[in-house]
């Protein structure tokens, strides 16, 4: 494990291959909650979260279980029911010991469920760091950073994106436009500015 | 005459992507060039044929309170036989599309289809109203591609390329697609005020 | 929007500046630069601004017109716009270039929003980012200086640091000073510093612009340039960083827009602070020699949110 590797894939999830801005993964809870400033935050947080412990389930599972029985074609199936059940089981969890906590984040969890950034990437975890059929040395540590900044990255543009669309309300925005077409012009030209980043170098 | 509705709603009204505003991240993610984009197409529409129609058929069986974790299941399940034909008899295709053939599963409009029809419908509405979403979601896929690949690549359905046209390689960049998609959008909800159809679908999958 | 009331920030003074006037002083205030290119790179650089300018103007005239609009081409934002892309392009483009610039910056990233005041990213960085994803093999070829109409490519300063030609001026053969009257390869306005400060000073004394954003995004560059120098620590060069690419250009003319960037003086700090950071490590880590525009880019999609937090005072209350 060496620090420069975590520093090049924070960058890199971040700004360089944003899960939103240049993936396309998580479009649909980026659009449907970055209308207000506050639920982004707590939607950010909750995606934080779930995306970094899903990581951390499916590569235990894929190295422990699917692996060692030659089951790695499964992982599809395996990946979203753990990321399902977990998401719920996580539901109440809070439901039951923090009820503030569950206001605030709780209406967001079902929604990551389907929310394709988180299996994503586990998949991409899975593409990433198990060449052929074994684990990479260190891979459990980096494919917990890998779903954590690409959960930053995620929150980074649904925050940017909701304090965007707020001030959005005031303009003149055509009508044909306004709602969806214009997050996505918005989205657009984000990313336009993201790709400054390509390129970089360590 | 009701089946032949169930499957065109798919392609004009209901469209999933310009209509109801499902299944974005493949749409754009795919939609560099026209093979791609068919090829995604096609390989939802075979999930979508699998799922409605095995879930139609079992609705009866399937407990209401675990419903979801079911269909899950089963979505996850065509989509598996779906990676492995690819993997075996197209490979270019199968890396080109890479990691979006898996996230088929979490696919909205898969989802919502076996939701919103199959569950409540018989067997062969629900596959008539599968093909006709899988048409309309291929159909949308394509038209994007076709015009970022014309405006990005210069090139029509990588067959014909264009001379004296200097490509906009940002169509074919992340930038690109989201842009299309936007306006493409536009467009769609243009048409419906011009119509007077003032009532636009405030969509999205999961709100 | 007619029913919607847009509320500066207090206290309310009468002035008899209005925005036309403030849009045409500034423009006003680019032409030395303008001048300054021309004279350097020759006609092809005139053509360019023309075309560039005449095409955001028609822009904005034929979609007022489309959308039954106000036609408000007189204000002088368009011209703006068109003379900004103009400065952002090499002089060797062909003309076609400033035409789809120009559309995409007038149609998207302003009209699309509604038009002058509302939009969120600068119009001519957006269209230079546009531009230089779609077509980079124009976009960086630069001509050399006083090459004439046959034009001779040629590096510009920070290509040859990123690509490791040079170390540092003496190998490229340049001197500050002529780094300052603009000797050297870069786009076809942001080259004399001379000229772009002469303006630039002129905007400040009249109150057109305010120190604040400038000043911290260029002493940011510099500051960090010198610290984290390519030679080593405290060993950068303070006065290249500045003078070279567009940083100058960037700092005082569209870090500076009145619509795409902070309303407070705090924030506008906070805004010079964030692009010269990202400048820097575009410059230093990234695959582009330049961040300039990228830097304002990104700091344009933060302003709702450094304006969110970073409110003005209530006028009258003590703090």
């Amino acid at each position: 494990m060496d620090i420069s590797r975590i520093f090049a894939i924070a960058i890199s999830m971040v700004f360089i291959n944003n899960f939103i801005l240049s993936k396309f993964l998580g479009l649909c809870p980026f659009l449907g909650v970055s209308k207000e400033s506050k639920s982004a935050l707590s939607m950010g947080f909750a995606v934080i979260f779930v995306m970094t412990s899903s990581a951390l389930i499916t590569w235990l599972i894929y190295d422990f279980v699917l692996l060692p029985f030659n089951m790695g074609y499964l992982r599809t199936i395996v990946f979203i029911l753990v990321i399902a059940s977990f998401v719920q089981f996580i539901e109440m969890v809070i439901r039951k010991s923090s009820p503030p906590l569950y206001k605030a984040l709780g209406i967001y969890l079902p929604l990551i469920t389907t929310n394709c950034a988180v299996l994503g990437v586990t998949i991409l975890n899975v593409d990433n760091f198990f060449p052929g059929s074994s684990a990479l040395p260190g891979s459990f540590v980096y494919s917990i950073f890998q779903a954590f900044f690409a959960g930053v990255g995620f929150m980074l543009a649904l925050i940017l994106m909701s304090g965007i669309r707020e001030r959005l309300e005031l303009a003149d925005v055509p009508e044909s436009l306004q709602g969806i077409p214009i997050a996505f012009v918005v989205a657009s030209l984000m990313s336009l500015a993201f790709m400054g980043f390509s390129g970089f170098k360590f | 005459m009701k089946l032949i509705r169930e499957f065109t709603k798919g392609i004009t009204i209901d469209n999933p992507t310009f209509g109801l505003v499902l299944g974005l991240c493949p749409t754009l993610a795919v939609s560099t060039s026209v093979v791609n984009a068919v090829g995604m197409g096609l390989a939802a529409t075979f999930v979508l044929l699998g799922s409605n129609t095995i879930i139609s058929s079992l609705r009866r069986f399937i407990p209401e309170r675990i419903r979801l974790p079911a269909f899950i299941v089963i979505i996850a399940t065509f989509v598996t036989i779906s990676e492995m034909i690819l993997k075996a008899y197209f490979p270019a295709l199968d890396k080109a599309l890479g990691i979006f053939v898996p996230l088929i599963v979490v696919n909205c409009i898969i989802l919502a289809r076996a939701e919103a029809f199959a569950s409540k419908n018989p067997v062969l509405p629900s596959v008539f109203d599968a093909l006709g979403m899988g048409a309309g979601f291929t159909l949308a896929l394509t038209s994007i591609a076709f015009i970022r690949e014309l405006l990005g690549s210069g090139s029509i359905a990588g067959l014909i390329t264009l001379k004296r046209f200097e490509p906009v390689t940002m169509f074919i960049l992340a930038p690109g697609a989201l842009l299309t998609l936007g306006l493409l959008i536009g467009l769609t909800n243009l048409l419906r005020i011009r119509k007077g159809k003032l009532a636009l679908k405030k969509g999205g999958c999961c709100k | 929007m007619p029913d919607k009331l847009i509320v500066d920030v207090s206290p309310h003074i009468h002035s008899h500046e209005s925005t036309p006037r403030a849009m045409w002083v500034v423009f006003l205030a680019l032409v030395p630069s303008a001048i300054a290119g021309v004279i350097i790179f020759g006609l092809p650089a005139l053509k360019i601004i023309a075309v560039s300018v005449l095409s955001c103007v028609l822009a904005e005239a034929v979609i007022q017109k489309l959308t039954h609009k106000k036609i408000t081409v007189s204000d002088g934002s368009a011209a703006l716009t068109g003379i900004l892309l103009a400065f952002n392009l090499p002089s060797g483009v062909p003309l076609w270039i400033p035409v789809a610039g120009g559309i995409f910056a007038i149609a998207i990233v302003k009209q699309a929003f509604g038009g002058l005041g509302l939009n969120i990213f600068n119009p001519a960085l957006a269209a230079r980012a546009f531009l230089m994803a779609s077509w980079p093999k124009y976009m960086t070829s630069f001509s050399r200086p006083f090459a004439g109409v046959d034009a001779v490519t040629a590096a510009t300063p920070l290509d040859m640091l990123k690509e490791g030609k040079a170390q540092d001026l003496a190998q490229l053969g340049l001197s500050y000073w002529d780094m300052f009257l603009g000797k050297r390869g870069g786009s076809l306005g942001e080259i004399c510093i001379l000229a772009l400060l002469l303006g630039a000073l002129y905007l400040l004394w009249r109150g057109y612009i305010w120190w604040q954003t400038p000043i911290s995004y260029v002493f940011t560059v510099g500051l960090l340039s010198w610290v984290f120098g390519t030679e080593g620590f405290l060993k950068g060069d303070f006065l290249f960083s500045i003078l070279s690419g567009g940083l100058i250009l960037g700092a005082f003319y569209m870090a500076t827009d009145y619509v795409t960037t902070p309303l407070t003086k705090k924030g506008q700090l906070v805004f010079g602070l964030g692009c010269g950071l990202i400048t820097f490590v575009i410059r230093r880590f990234g695959g582009y020699p330049e961040g300039v525009c990228y830097s304002i880019l990104i700091m344009n999609a933060f302003v709702p949110l450094i304006d969110r937090h970073i409110r003005p005072r209530i006028y009258g209350l003590k703090k």
